[in-house]
């Protein structure tokens, strides 16, 4: 995994809430049995006029100019602003695999779901929560100065706007750790094996059941 | 341990350790694969050199990608043939029970678990599919998880958590005619939101939700992740024990009344705290209709299309107009004034044989309306299609008009041929009506069978309670 420590990087807002991963990622990629490849799909049918499947030439497919992703003065954003409840609906990891593959380094919105906050962790990619007002008012900043970013310091714990404003954020210290370092969690629990393997002989001999 | 709720019993009873910051290493007892959301994870697998921890934890299934008519011919897809074949080729070599698409216990994983005793009550359930929550209707501990998870529990037989919030969600008296477990999971999202059991685990309790069959009880839990929460969950009682007694997986003779003694205990005591209570009246609820691009965006069918006008919050307000736009509805319209032109019986959350029942008792010796263009009925499992044709439910829907299908997921997410054309309204059963959910610019309303049968028959949305 792609460690994360700091990114000074273009913001594009994306101003609607409950975004869902369908549109994140629509149905007809998750026909892939590849992790990468995802980012010239993300919000396929917001960022494109036609319909698309995989294995198109997406540098052929008509844009659609009113999409913000697609407005030159985003070109090249890391950090997608965002609203309320972002990422809710399916689990599917081609949600993060394609933010991340279309260059996203972080996400800020006032609440994520559960699953997709979760499923960023293990792809590199920061989701931060903020208070709706503080993102609310980095929505204003955003769109009122071309060229805008933001500074993100996950050791800090900080957002460092132009203006110098600092937005303490919460991170849980585990992920925190895993995401500084690019730690493979798989990796980490095996370090736990003898505690596992004791849990399991216990809870065979309580439900044996679960074992027949 | 003192008073505890449902979940603290689950959870207390599969931590492995514990981290200071309180991340807990949980032991997870079932395991359910399908194709779309596990090829990476046994690809990584492979690339680390690691093996399954239980192979025999793990439950695989096709249900995405299968089609629903002309099997026997196989997937035409090849991208969507290869990740079956990718499944098929992944279990045999990792020594995975698998039902191929053309065994009869195939079916949508969240059907077929349940239905084989592969859920029992007391267990953690985990499957790369966030409607997973549907099997804590055993009084399990069920959610969805991410691709990299799936390869973790794969590995380690462990996930990596942070305990959740508890709310419960308390529905006392008696539904009125007409009302499903359906229709209280909509009135439920619309009084919390999407986002209101974001960061909880949810247990549904009450004399409503005591009445309800199991197969009730799946269909609320299921959309429990729609509230936003992970999992859904329902106390142990006569219902589950009764539902699960001689089911295949189900443990047998003096190990049956060992668990079933266990399986008593998995209720919340009484005076357990939750952090959040939501209460409903189950007399107030009516037959919902989502009007929008979010299952919050319902109401009841005897009222109207809302008008964003009157919405004080602006992102509310802009996300209903944005809707409204989508869905080619105009403020203020009554709902029953919708018509429709396609419906769809059938997903994780309503294709199991009392959903089949209940749409074909509405569908019973009437006609699908002539301004509906298709009408399917996709059963949940190749046993739950078995059933209903010994019921002779088939004969009554193709009577009707309606088409009998092979089960799967189909058009709840359109990843196979099953799809909404653009601009098309769609009566269905499931869980999403996202903006593309069904079929790019298709239009979605959820409501329950009995909801989607009477609307096929009369080409517009009918208050069944009245019928």
């Amino acid at each position: 995994m792609q460690k994360f420590t700091l990114l000074d990087g273009l913001v594009v807002p994306l101003d609607r809430a409950n975004v869902d991963t369908d549109a994140i990622i629509p149905k007809q990629f998750l026909k892939s049995i590849k992790r990468s490849g995802f980012g010239p799909n993300a919000f396929d049918e917001w960022r494109y006029l036609d319909h698309g499947e995989p294995g198109m030439d997406n540098s052929k497919r008509k844009i659609n100019p009113d999409f913000v992703l697609n407005q030159p003065r985003y070109q090249g954003a890391q950090v997608l602003l965002a609203r309320e409840n972002f990422g809710c609906g399916s689990s599917r990891e081609h949600a993060p695999w394609a933010l991340e593959d279309y260059g996203f380094r972080a996400i800020i919105a006032p609440s994520f779901a559960d699953i997709f906050f979760n499923n960023c962790f293990k792809n590199g990619l920061l989701p931060i929560r903020l208070d709706a007002e503080k993102v609310d008012a980095l929505f204003k900043a955003v769109e009122a100065s071309v060229g805008y970013k933001l500074k993100v310091d996950l050791e800090q714990q900080t957002i460092t706007a132009p203006d110098g404003t600092v937005y303490k954020f919460e991170v849980e210290a585990f992920r925190k750790h895993c995401l500084m370092n690019g730690l493979d969690d798989i990796g980490l629990t095996l370090q736990h094996v003898g505690e596992i393997a004791a849990f399991e002989a216990k809870h065979r001999a309580a439900q044996p059941w679960l074992y027949a | 341990m003192g008073v505890q709720t449902l979940y603290d019993k689950l959870w207390n009873a599969h931590v492995v350790r514990q981290e200071a910051d309180g991340t807990a290493l949980i032991y997870i007892d079932r395991h359910l694969v399908h194709e779309v959301t596990s090829p990476q994870a046994f690809e990584g697998l492979k690339l680390a050199g690691r093996k399954l921890w239980r192979s025999a934890s793990i439950l695989a299934v096709a249900d995405h990608n299968v089609p629903t008519k002309g099997r026997a011919q196989g997937i035409a897809d090849p991208i969507a043939r290869l990740q079956v074949e990718t499944l098929d080729s992944n279990c045999a070599e990792y020594g995975v029970n698998e039902f191929k698409m053309n065994d009869v216990r195939q079916g949508i994983v969240h059907v077929i678990g349940p239905e084989q005793g592969a859920t029992l009550p007391g267990m953690t359930v985990v499957c790369g599919d966030s409607h997973t929550s549907t099997h804590g209707a055993f009084a399990a501990l069920a959610f969805g998880i991410g691709t990299s998870e799936v390869e973790h529990v794969m590995a380690t037989q462990c996930l990596l958590m942070k305990k959740s919030k508890a709310m419960l969600v308390l529905v006392d008296g008696v539904l009125g005619r007409g009302v499903t477990a359906k229709d209280v999971a909509l009135a439920v999202i619309g009084k919390i939101g999407t986002a209101g059991g974001t960061g909880c685990a949810i247990e549904f309790a009450g004399s409503a939700i005591c009445a309800l069959s199991m197969e009730g009880r799946m269909t609320l839990c299921n959309m429990a992740i729609e509230a936003g929460a992970r999992a859904g969950m329902i106390a142990a009682d006569d219902t589950t024990i009764d539902y699960l007694k001689d089911r295949p997986f189900a443990p047998q003779g003096e190990l049956w009344d060992k668990a079933v003694a266990y399986w008593r205990t998995l209720h919340s005591d009484g005076g357990a705290q939750f952090d959040a209570t939501i209460k409903l009246d189950a007399a107030q609820i009516r037959p919902q209709v989502t009007w929008g691009t979010s299952p919050e965006m319902v109401v009841a069918v005897d009222g109207r299309v809302p008008d964003p006008a009157t919405m004080s919050d602006a992102v509310k307000r802009e996300g209903a107009e944005r809707a409204l736009q989508y869905m080619g509805l105009k403020a203020n319209t009554p709902i029953t004034e919708i018509n429709i032109d396609k419906v769809f019986i059938g997903s994780c959350t309503n294709a199991r044989i009392e959903d089949m029942r209940a749409a074909a008792a509405v569908a019973k010796g009437k006609h699908v309306a002539p301004n509906v263009k298709l009408a399917m009925v996709v059963p949940g499992s190749g046993l739950v299609k078995q059933q209903a044709e010994q019921e002779g439910l088939d004969r009554i829907f193709v009577a009707a008009g309606f088409e009998w299908r092979d089960p799967g997921c189909s058009m709840c997410l359109a990843m196979n041929d099953d799809r909404l054309a653009p601009g098309e309204r769609c009566a269905a059963t499931s869980n999403r009506n996202f903006e593309g959910r069904q079929g790019q610019g298709g239009r979605t309303h959820l409501v329950s069978p009995e909801m989607a049968a009477a609307a096929a028959i009369a080409g517009h949305f009918v208050d069944v309670s009245t019928i």
